[in-house]
């Protein structure tokens, strides 16, 4: 029996050698429970794994061998193997992290430390703090340009975008924006930066050549009021055509035209969606919505959601490992 | 000890000017009965008030990189007076000219409305984070008078929405004897009236052991009677309603004072950042546990910071115009955007429903909605304002 198990194993890993590189896995954060649910490309939960203390933001590596996740109750970024799932290391003593962004130069990784207004940056093969930008109050997304010359911190108490010169290695400026700005995304070229402002229920532009605001795009699906409209995660296909924001109270997931900046269709979702992830081709949206503990499936050809998976607790973010 | 408490300096923005400094001034009486009343028995102080002035420092705290965008830096100035003619005279207002001066006051009422009343043809702003009264918001309210703390019939609007959303249509109220109490079963009654609740019967209750006194301090027989599904419970002090719960008549629900309760913040509270929030305040506070006039010094401080920096001005016309506009947009923490209701200077916001550890739901209740901002479903609407500014 025992040796029948073994050899199951055995084929499984055999089978998982042979396969493309990626496992087709979808990776997600569960910040109450802390805890990483493991789909497949399917949304079929396959393990729940416990780790370290509210689990939030997550990133993989310049190979996408591993993934980081950020523990902000541990203060520590713990680093996963893909393939095995196994934790093979730990970056320690990182204050409070909620979301990072990997530079090009695959070694350095930005963080936001929320309790500390801060964002420091890591040197992650040695785990070491090669240095500290003051920050407003809750410091949230982090974003590298392509080029790898800026670093974007939103600040979510300070209303500001702080930017980061990455040669000279201090905050260059503090651009003020609407309410409560939360994630970014950028257009190809890294020519704009688009930030959700989640109290303000907009997405602002900034033009990163200036950068001066240069626009705004208000969110409003049918039903509801302003002040119900509370966009956080935004993600972008590849080509710049198309942006997807998670309308946070209102449930629903906005598709925007980006080079018009229209918004072209509002989809519902669970209960207060957050982080986004496109699968690699660009046809499905996978949304985490942490208040309803589950995940949504998006076929964006449709424009359709498919199903709804239960996760653990309040989910937060997702990777794919696809490609 | 002072200076521990002003906010550090930071570099100035990139062109290297000196920040403009802009004070704050928090006023306070060095004896003031509010606080020194030791409520409890025996070591055991059940609702010993907290002074707003932490959730100020806590605010004041975060303002840092703020001002460091706009080249301004906010510095917090103590006042301890002996009264309020020795505060009002310490504000050095002559040297100001037209540049705005914010005021935090953690007076009590009768010295506050001296104050308004002093200041009101000049450059001052005035924020109320400690007194909950609605004739504030009413009849006696004033144009230079800001309140971050929610009115009790904005409290009572909430508690009284979740009942009614719960169906516990039918309620027995028991009132305390101090001043305070009356003012809360008031302010219930109004919100029961506003919402279609049912007072089955009203009683005042009686803190004592004496048995010819029965009817008013024996809890089995004060919540007898008329049927009902809850019992709102006005007891400012907490002696008495702390042991209300498990021994009524029946197995009724407590609100009010006790069990089911309506603030502006609870430190359990963990949605919309608040936890941040929280832990922010824990660091800098003397005592962890922000209270919901903590929080309201807090917002007070949110509000000037954020009008002066969009402003980007020290102008008193720019700035309080500003403050009084729908433009003004404030993250409460608390998922809805706040301002100040333009009718009587009250900042609009939700309620928080909590108990003793946990924040059960946040007002207005899904279902109550306002023609124009549900929020405004909380308190003295624009139609029945008594306020005139």
């Amino acid at each position: 029996m025992i040796f029948r198990v073994f050899f199951a194993i055995f084929l499984v890993a055999v089978a998982i050698n042979c396969s493309a590189r990626s496992t087709g896995k979808i990776i997600v954060s569960n910040e109450k429970s802390s805890t990483l649910t493991i789909l497949d490309s399917d949304g079929v939960v396959l393990n729940t794994i416990d780790t370290c203390a509210r689990p939030r933001g997550m990133h993989f590596n310049a190979d996408r061998t591993q993934f980081f996740v950020g523990c902000a109750d541990d203060s520590i970024i713990a680093i996963y193997d893909v393939k095995t799932l196994e934790l093979v290391g730990r970056i320690l003593n990182v204050e409070e992290p909620e979301t990072f962004d990997l530079h090009p130069n695959g070694i350095h990784l930005y963080v936001s430390n929320e309790e500390d207004a801060t964002a420091t940056l890591f040197d992650i093969e040695s785990g070491e703090l090669l240095g500290e930008f003051e920050t407003g109050e809750e410091p949230e997304g982090v974003q590298i340009t392509a080029n790898g010359k800026l670093v974007f911190v939103a600040s979510e108490a300070a209303d500001l975008v702080h930017v980061i010169d990455v040669e000279a290695q201090q905050v260059v400026a503090d651009i003020p924006v609407d309410v409560r700005p939360r994630r970014f995304a950028l257009t190809p070229g890294d020519k704009e930066l688009w930030v959700s402002a989640e109290l303000a229920g907009i997405v602002n532009i900034i033009d990163v050549e200036t950068l001066e605001m240069i626009g705004d795009i208000p969110f409003l699906p049918t039903g509801f009021r302003k002040e119900q409209v509370t966009p956080v995660d935004i993600v972008m296909t590849r080509d710049g055509s198309r942006a997807y924001v998670a309308l946070g109270r209102a449930n629903h997931v906005a598709v925007v035209d980006v080079k018009s900046r229209k918004v072209l269709n509002y989809l519902l979702v669970g209960n207060r969606p957050w982080g986004l992830a496109l699968t690699h081709d660009e046809s499905r949206l996978f949304v985490a919505n942490g208040l309803s503990d589950d995940i949504s499936i998006i076929d964006l050809d449709s424009q359709r959601v498919l199903k709804s998976i239960p996760v653990g607790q309040v989910p937060y973010g997702i990777l794919i490992d696809d490609y | 000890m002072l200076l521990l408490f002003l906010v550090t300096i930071v570099p100035g923005s990139a062109d290297g000017a000196t920040p403009t400094e802009i004070p704050v001034y928090y006023l306070m009486q060095a004896q003031d009965d509010y606080y020194a009343a030791v409520r409890g028995y025996a070591g055991l102080q059940l609702k010993q008030p907290r002074r707003p002035l932490d959730g100020v420092k806590s605010g004041l705290r975060e303002a840092r990189v703020l001002g460091r965008s706009a080249n301004i830096k906010f510095k917090l100035e103590v006042i301890v007076g002996e009264d309020r003619d020795d505060i009002a005279a310490r504000i050095p207002l002559d040297a100001t000219g037209d540049s705005i001066v914010f005021i935090v006051a953690d007076l009590p009422k009768e010295d506050l409305l001296y104050l308004s009343k002093q200041y009101i043809d000049k450059p001052v702003l005035i924020f109320n984070a400690r007194h909950r009264d609605n004739d504030l918001r009413g009849p006696a309210c004033a144009r230079n008078l800001f309140h971050t703390l929610p009115s009790y019939s904005m409290l009572y609007d909430a508690l009284a929405q979740y009942l009614k959303k719960k169906r516990w249509n039918k309620v027995l109220v028991l009132t305390g004897k101090e001043p305070q109490d009356l003012k809360l079963s008031e302010a219930f009654k109004g919100s029961a009236k506003k919402l279609g609740l049912k007072i089955v019967d009203s009683k005042s209750f009686a803190v004592s052991n004496n048995p010819q006194d029965r009817s008013e301090n024996n809890i089995p027989i004060l919540t007898s009677g008329p049927d009902h599904d809850v019992v709102f419970i006005a007891d400012s002090f907490g002696e008495f309603s702390r042991y209300l719960p498990y021994q009524t008549a029946r197995p009724n629900l407590v609100v009010g004072s006790e069990g089911l309760v309506a603030a502006a913040w609870h430190w359990t509270w963990e949605r919309h950042g608040a936890p941040q929030l929280n832990q922010r305040f824990d660091k800098v506070a003397e005592k962890p546990h922000m209270s919901p006039q903590q929080w309201a010094g807090w917002a007070a401080v949110k509000a000037l910071v954020t009008a002066t920096v969009k402003t980007g001005s020290t102008d008193f016309k720019a700035v309080s115009g500003f403050l009084r506009s729908a433009e003004l947009t404030l993250d409460l923490y608390k998922g809805a955007p706040g301002n100040f209701r333009s009718w009587n200077n009250q900042l609009r916001q939700p309620i928080l429903l909590h108990t003793h550890n946990a924040v059960l739901q946040r007002a207005p209740i899904d279902g109550f909605i306002h023609r124009t901002n549900n929020l405004d479903s909380l308190g003295q609407d624009a139609p029945e304002s008594k306020c005139e500014l």
